[in-house]
């Protein structure tokens, strides 16, 4: 029926635009493993430069305690941070293009306000904690602060998201328990989640 | 059983308005030119039936500056939000009715 047609065409188009007024859709899968190599490699780098030429799973042989090397830790860390945000900013462009949406809309403007609250807050505070000497906790909030960020932006972004958020806080705090292997934890919860996550959004939303 | 038709609320039986309306039950707040770019309807269209919905306290509005030039942003009122959803309710019904 004709009339039947056009009430079920207003149902479809409240449904859409209020998931499209809310959640930004344009984020790729794809980024997510791309971030996920980044990260391992950084890691990867990391580790060379904190354990080399010891066997893997020892405590760290250089503990991280001088300035100079944690300021060559912040920048490889900076870096891979840089790229992967430039990733994501390419790809979500050009997914957004083929959904015919904006990228830079009220809905991307709230996601970011929404993930740099946590992700500011806990920066300055683990700049501080370094500042002051506490290197040992840095590692873990890093992961705790990065989870509850995730969690708070899930509300404009897949729901998906907010089970990574729960699973990088799980791990900050393992992490928290198990000093001296940062390093590790940083490449599951950078890294390895990272992939899987962007492995399986690709799979359910690019295809 | 009362004719779902009559549920149907009259203002939002133009979709236009009603997909302002699940926007803003959606959201906090929506401001002009986001509504229109989300919408993607012409300025007049949109400012018309904003109108219309104002009209019906279905929406309040707040005007202010952002770096000097004009904001207005739309908010759901309570007795828009109840509006809507009657309306949801009334549309579901008649097409459960309809199918058989």
């Amino acid at each position: 029926m004709d009339q039947n047609q056009s009430y079920q065409k207003d149902i479809e188009s409240i449904r859409q635009l209020m998931e499209r007024s809310v959640k930004f859709l344009s984020l790729s899968g794809l980024s997510g493993i791309l971030s996920g190599v980044y990260a391992l490699a950084g890691a990867a780098i990391v580790y060379e430069i904190l354990y080399n030429p010891k066997t893997p799973f020892d405590y760290a042989n250089q503990s991280v305690k001088e300035i100079a090397l944690i300021t060559q830790l912040l920048i490889i860390a900076v870096i891979v941070l840089t790229i992967s945000l430039i990733t994501g900013y390419a790809l979500a462009s050009k997914k957004a293009k083929k959904l015919g949406v904006k990228i830079w809309d009220t809905t991307s403007k709230r996601l970011i306000v929404n993930l740099a609250i946590p992700l500011v807050s806990g920066g300055a505070f683990i700049l501080i904690l370094l500042a002051n000497g506490y290197f040992m906790i840095a590692a873990p909030a890093c992961l705790v602060f990065y989870g509850l960020a995730l969690i708070n932006a899930s509300q404009n972004l897949f729901d998906e998201v907010r089970y990574l958020g729960y699973c990088e806080i799980g791990l900050g705090l393992v992490c928290a328990i198990m000093p001296g292997f940062g390093l590790y934890f940083w490449a599951i919860g950078f890294g390895v989640l990272h992939i899987i996550y962007g492995a399986l959004m690709f799979k359910k939303y690019d295809r | 059983m009362k004719n779902p038709f009559e549920n149907l609320d009259k203002v939002m039986e133009h979709r236009v308005r009603l997909q302002i309306v699940s926007v803003l039950v959606a959201n906090e707040s929506y401001d002009f030119n986001a509504l229109k770019e989300l919408l993607d309807v012409t300025d007049g269209n949109l400012a018309t039936h904003l109108k219309a919905l104002e009209r019906e306290k279905y929406i309040s509005i707040s005007k202010s500056f952002v770096e000097r030039k004009p904001n207005t942003r739309y908010k759901i009122t309570e007795r828009g939000r109840s509006a809507f959803k009657k309306h949801l309710d009334a549309l579901e019904e008649l097409i459960k009715q309809q199918k058989k």
